[in-house]
């Protein structure tokens, strides 16, 4: 298991953003998610795009679309983890037939292995079950690397069991059913599948629909142990390159919602001693 | 009681067999764990495995236990609705031409003019009893729309399909007649607007509806236990045909083809004849425009997934795929929409493995003549998909070892009919100058039947 991720979830309620590396360049995309560590991100999950994202929304998928037009591939995704400059631990997010397919032996271990060697501390799967995941939590477990599962809203039984078994780093609770894309509201599913998961010994840090620190202090204060935003954080880089925008620019306006969204996160811990953001 | 019950007719079986036939189970483990030897699973987004869960009851209990007289229910509509039986019927000139006898599995003449009702109307009655509200669905030729659209209309449910933007573009019939049956239409324009682009958007209005609406999955595809599920309602095609074998010809045929997109056809005509053995089954792949790919733009000029593909993970199971080097799904390329997809039915990746089923392919070209060939020596306009099984006929038929390939008796299934595809046929046959056709020029320089 990942001692960094355990360490960021330690000190207080984690802020865990999310963007696809490569988008819309790899350049950009390392001062883009440099940007979100300084901003206050306690551990980055970074997209390894691939070319079917059926659990994404808009949002996530055109930005993918934008990664791989750039030349994204899980070589160069590697290559990338190891150029960028952050302190926050990294977790990849992908599609099992990426993890699959990578190198000259069939299965996971080779992707694994890959991913331990760039510095990569565990891995969330949108598209692969606890039933479907033993290969590669084998291959976790041999190399020290996390396997976050999602939980949904629907999940329940056998199934929430099947996960506790099989979970390490922290669980991404799903704050709503469909794909990811930010709403306005947060749901009132979230309370419920926290209660479900009280037990768990990870932190649950939740995710889907989270857009401003205000969403972030709300989900902390209902008992969440850290937030994890994408298409809030993806509009902006969108933004930027669909008004040519200068990198650095974007990258303020990233690392100014960064900071917005770990403040939030962190008053919902403790209301008192946090000071209020500025408003825009 | 599993499947459309198949005649005791005494023919040689094999003893496995006739294991696999008392036992459902004994169908490639399919029911235990959903994977068709390497080949299935269920490699989808957390918030569906409940509605999987819930399905794979459904379908042991109403589709495999008839509970509630579930199966009697789609057999008498299969009828009524639906028109099956379908006729077995010799092609005289085609048997003529090729030297051996030719049958035809008429599922052209199902209601909605394809093989796709057999699916559509099993899974929007199974929807019903389920006590779901809504039906979604992919479609990639817009046959399997129109059959789930009619279906839905049929039993009164709210209906709305998902089509890409290049198949809404090329099948415009069938974007009419699923609205006229009342169904809502959303084209798709990601990627480059076909069939994959489409299921990856229905999965997406699945997760976020689970609880309320079914999702009609078009084909043998997708996790389990839709590859099962789909085959069992698809396979009435074998169970007639191997029947109506017996009784028309007095034995089994030599061979079978069938042209295959996701793989439904395919396995609904092979299913009752995969333990005899004597029989040959051949997978007619669309060869496209080449079989070569172009990995550096991500297209493969075919759709011949079995033949060329490799094992890989897409739309919720693990099979062959068009994929690059990476493991990126390649977008792939037929003249007839409802083959142009990058994956293909776990179960038909398994039987092709194990060495029962041959996957063959047959390029646009040869598709297109041997569409013209069937409606004019036959007067059967095929669909285009379907023009791909004669194009092999018409291939094999013509090859040294043809007696080998086809024996004596082939039976050809007719999956659907070409109504669809006439705008399509007029201009890439203008453009090419196909012998078998006949002159066309006249539509074409009025643009088509516009
Ligand atoms: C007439 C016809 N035949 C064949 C197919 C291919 O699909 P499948 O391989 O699932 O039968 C389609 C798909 O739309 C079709 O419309």
């Amino acid at each position: 298991m990942s001692d960094r991720i355990d360490a960021a979830f330690a000190g207080g309620p984690a802020f865990v953003p999310y963007l696809a590396a490569g988008d819309p360049t790899y350049e950009a995309s390392l001062e883009y998610v440099e940007a979100l560590d300084r901003g206050g991100a306690d551990v980055i999950e970074l997209g390894l795009p691939f070319s079917e994202p059926i659990a994404e929304g808009p949002t996530i998928q055109e930005a993918v679309v934008r990664a791989l037009e750039g030349g994204m591939t899980p070589e160069r995704f590697f290559a990338f983890v190891e150029d960028l400059e952050v302190e926050a631990p990294l977790v990849c997010m992908t599609y099992y037939n990426l993890i699959y397919q990578f190198g000259e032996e069939q299965g996971p271990r080779p992707f694994v292995e890959r991913a331990a060697e760039a510095g990569l501390e565990g891995f969330v799967v949108p598209n692969l079950p606890a039933e479907e995941a033993d290969p590669l939590r084998d291959a976790c477990d041999e190399f020290g690397l996390d396997l976050i599962f999602i939980v949904a809203p629907t999940t329940r039984g056998e199934r929430l069991e099947r996960m506790r078994e099989r979970v390490s780093g922290y669980v991404y609770v799903q704050a709503r059913l469909g794909t990811t894309g930010a709403r306005e509201d947060v749901s009132d599913h979230t309370n419920a599948s926290l209660e479900r998961l009280a037990d768990w010994d990870v932190p649950k840090a939740v995710g889907f629909g989270i857009k401003t620190g205000d969403h972030a202090e709300r989900i902390v204060a209902s008992g969440a142990d850290g937030v994890i935003v994408g298409s809030a954080l993806v509009d902006i880089v969108a933004e930027g390159h669909e008004n040519d925008e200068p990198t650095a620019e974007t990258a303020a306006r990233l690392e100014a919602k960064a900071r917005e969204l770990a403040e939030g996160a962190a008053r919902g811990a403790n209301p008192e001693n946090v000071p209020q953001p500025e408003q825009p | 009681m599993t499947e459309l019950e198949t005649s005791d007719d005494g023919t040689e079986r094999t003893p496995s067999a006739r294991e696999n036939e008392t036992e459902h189970e004994g169908d490639d483990r399919s029911l235990e764990d959903g994977t068709f030897g390497r080949f299935g699973g269920q490699y989808v987004p957390e918030a569906l495995m409940p509605a999987l869960e819930e399905l794979e009851d459904a379908y042991q209990r109403y589709v495999l236990a008839n509970e509630d007289g579930f199966m009697d229910e789609f057999r008498r509509r299969l009828r009524d609705f639906g028109g099956r039986p379908t006729p077995l019927q010799r092609a005289d000139r085609l048997s003529e031409r090729y030297g051996r006898d030719v049958y035809l599995k008429r599922e052209d003449l199902v209601h909605g003019g394809a093989h796709k009702l057999n699916n559509a109307l099993g899974q929007v009655l199974l929807a019903k009893y389920m006590g779901k509200e809504r039906i979604i669905a992919e479609t990639g030729a817009g046959q399997h729309g129109t059959a789930t659209a009619m279906a839905a209309a049929h039993l009164d449910m709210p209906c709305e399909i998902y089509m890409g933007r290049t198949d809404v573009n090329r099948q415009r019939p069938n974007v009419f007649r699923m609205r006229i049956n009342g169904a809502e239409v959303n084209p798709v324009d990601a990627g480059r607007g076909t069939l994959k682009e489409a299921i990856s958007e229905t999965m997406r209005d699945w997760s976020q509806t689970v609880e309320n609406t079914h999702y009609v999955i078009g084909s043998v595809v997708g996790p389990h236990p839709f590859p099962a599920m789909v085959r069992d309602f698809q396979s009435v095609i074998s169970e007639e045909a191997r029947e109506q074998c017996l009784e028309q010809i007095g034995s089994l045929p030599d061979s079978v083809l069938a042209c295959a997109g996701g793989g439904s056809n395919t396995i609904g005509a092979f299913h009752h004849f995969t333990a005899d053995e004597s029989v040959s089954l051949y997978a007619v792949e669309a060869g496209g425009s080449s079989l070569e790919v172009d990995e550096d733009a991500g297209v493969a000029p075919n759709s011949a997934t079995l033949s060329t593909g490799t094992e890989g993970v897409l739309h919720g199971a693990r099979t062959h795929l068009l994929q690059d080097s990476h493991g990126q799904i390649m977008e792939s390329h037929s003249v007839s929409a409802g083959l142009d997809y990058a994956g293909v039915g776990p179960e038909l990746a398994h039987l092709v493995e194990s060495g029962r089923v041959t996957p063959v392919t047959v390029d646009d070209d040869a598709a297109l003549e041997a569409f013209h060939r069937l409606s004019t020596e036959e007067g059967i306009i095929p669909a285009l998909e379907t023009a791909h099984a004669f194009g092999f006929l018409h291939e094999a038929a013509g090859r040294d070892d043809a007696d080998e390939v086809l024996g004596d008796s082939v039976v050809v299934t007719v999956s659907g009919r070409g109504d669809k595809d006439l705008e399509t046929v007029i201009e890439e046959t203008e453009k090419r100058g196909l012998e078998a056709a006949p002159d066309l020029s006249v539509f074409a320089s009025e643009g088509g039947l516009r």
